[in-house]
């Protein structure tokens, strides 16, 4: 088999897990719908402050489901006893990384494509536009390369949940700058021309952090 | 005197007496900055730990690289040894900054680029020695604390470029556009010089302290 093949055999135990069990994607969606609850509380809603926290308000929301879900790519494996097995098979680490990344990145995708139109029904917001979808593609990627490499880790400390964020967010940070702000100008109008800088960002951010994963997941899950 | 003892106090008297010759400069004999004042003079303190902070997490990103791939425990001891003393520079660097910025700007702090950008490097860090702390043993602890600096390194400069095209009202870097008087130049190498032998007391201090600790858990396992 291929390395491609093996990769996407990995992703595809995890949808068909996904599709027998509903546990990531539907969870984190009330999770999702919670906090732009919650941000509505905090900020109000008239016209002038969605406009104002709006992207904010998404990200935080992408950040945080992005935490819930990844923390679960590797909880259940290890709980079920299934990392073994995974290690075992013969397939190499990098393979295994592929996959759960794309595995990953599969589920974050269909939990921003339901939370959008959501977002944009109760903030009244023109979500459906090219550089907000980009943005948020590459953003996603961003997300889910290296966390995908700190969930692998954090599941085998003796805090589990409480690592990844804190590993995951300060190193995330360029990320959501530039998709906060990538998606603030796309929400007011802005053209591929605005928001250009800030995808070079986050593109040079998921070059860098998918090589750099790739070449050292290994040492996170030899045991 | 053993060789390691001698080059110990040597490298201590050398730090301590460029020590007092940079105090003797930066307060009685470089001449005041004429718009800030006497508050300028912190100057000659932030940026000598500015360079000890980002030299220590160089030094974490080596000791990671090298610990990975040859397994030799050593390299841990440097890194994690660094990575303290970079947590506690880095805090320095804040709390230096802040002092001189409540006088100059009018407030402690501002979400400037490098200000920011100086926040999430001493987040990451800190993971950094959390991860450790959290680890189910020594090895995995160090395994995984590598990972950690290698990411964190390779974050650092994509940090910087996003916050700085995010904001920037920090003074630009005075010292490479040759806005620096002589004197003032002369009196910051001779605090960097202090500062950076004031690095390599800290790290040898803290990677004899850890050998010893090794020795002594490896005496208590041999008693039990």
């Amino acid at each position: 088999m291929s390395f491609w093949r093996k990769a996407l055999a990995v992703t595809w135990k995890d949808a068909l897990t996904e599709l027998r069990t509903r546990e990531v994607v539907f969870t984190v969606l009330v999770f999702a719908l919670l906090v732009i609850v919650i941000f509505n509380f905090a900020f109000g809603t008239t016209q002038e402050a969605v406009a104002l926290v709006g992207p904010g308000i998404l990200w935080v929301t992408f950040a945080f489901s992005g935490v819930l879900s990844l923390n679960r790519a590797f909880v259940a494996e290890k709980d079920g006893g299934c990392l073994e097995g995974l290690l075992a098979a013969p397939i190499s680490r990098e393979a295994i990384y592929v996959g759960k990344m794309l595995g990953s990145l599969l589920f974050l995708v269909v939990i921003e494509a339901i939370s959008l139109p959501i977002f944009a029904f109760l903030l009244n917001l023109p979500v459906a536009s090219g550089p907000l979808l980009v943005t948020t593609l590459l953003a996603t990627i961003g997300f889910v390369a290296v966390g995908t490499l700190f969930s692998a880790l954090s599941v085998n400390t003796r805090a589990r949940e409480m690592v990844l964020p804190i590993l995951f967010l300060p190193v995330v940070a360029p990320v959501i700058i530039s998709a906060v702000k990538a998606s603030g100008l796309a929400l007011s109008g802005g053209s591929w021309g605005d928001v250009g800088g800030w995808l070079e960002i986050i593109g040079a951010f998921d070059v860098v952090f998918v090589v750099v994963s790739y070449l050292i997941f290994n040492y996170v899950v030899e045991e | 005197m053993e060789q390691r003892d001698r080059s110990r106090y040597a490298l201590l008297g050398l730090t301590a007496a460029l020590f007092v010759a940079a105090l003797y400069m930066v307060f009685m004999w470089v001449p005041t900055e004429q718009q800030m004042g006497i508050v300028q003079r912190i100057f000659y303190f932030h940026v000598p730990v500015d360079w000890v902070a980002f030299l220590a997490f160089f030094i974490v990103f080596l000791g990671s690289i090298f610990y990975l791939w040859r397994r030799d425990s050593r390299w841990d001891t440097l890194a994690q040894a660094s990575g303290e003393i970079g947590i506690v520079f880095t805090t320095l660097m804040l709390l230096t900054g802040s002092i001189w910025a409540k006088p100059i700007w009018g407030v402690w702090w501002t979400w400037d680029a490098r200000l920011t950008t100086a926040l999430v490097l001493w987040l990451i860090y800190v993971a950094y020695l959390l991860v450790r702390a959290y680890a189910s043993d020594k090895q995995q602890g160090a395994r995984f604390a590598a990972v950690v600096g290698i990411v964190g390194f390779f974050d650092v400069p994509i940090v910087a470029l996003a916050i700085t095209l995010w904001r920037t009202q920090h003074p630009g870097p005075v010292i490479f556009e040759g806005g620096l008087a002589p004197s003032m130049l002369a009196t910051l190498l001779v605090s960097l010089a202090a500062f950076t032998c004031l690095y390599v007391v800290l790290l040898r201090e803290r990677m004899a302290q850890r050998a010893t600790e090794t020795d002594l858990a490896k005496l208590k396992e041999s008693i039990d």
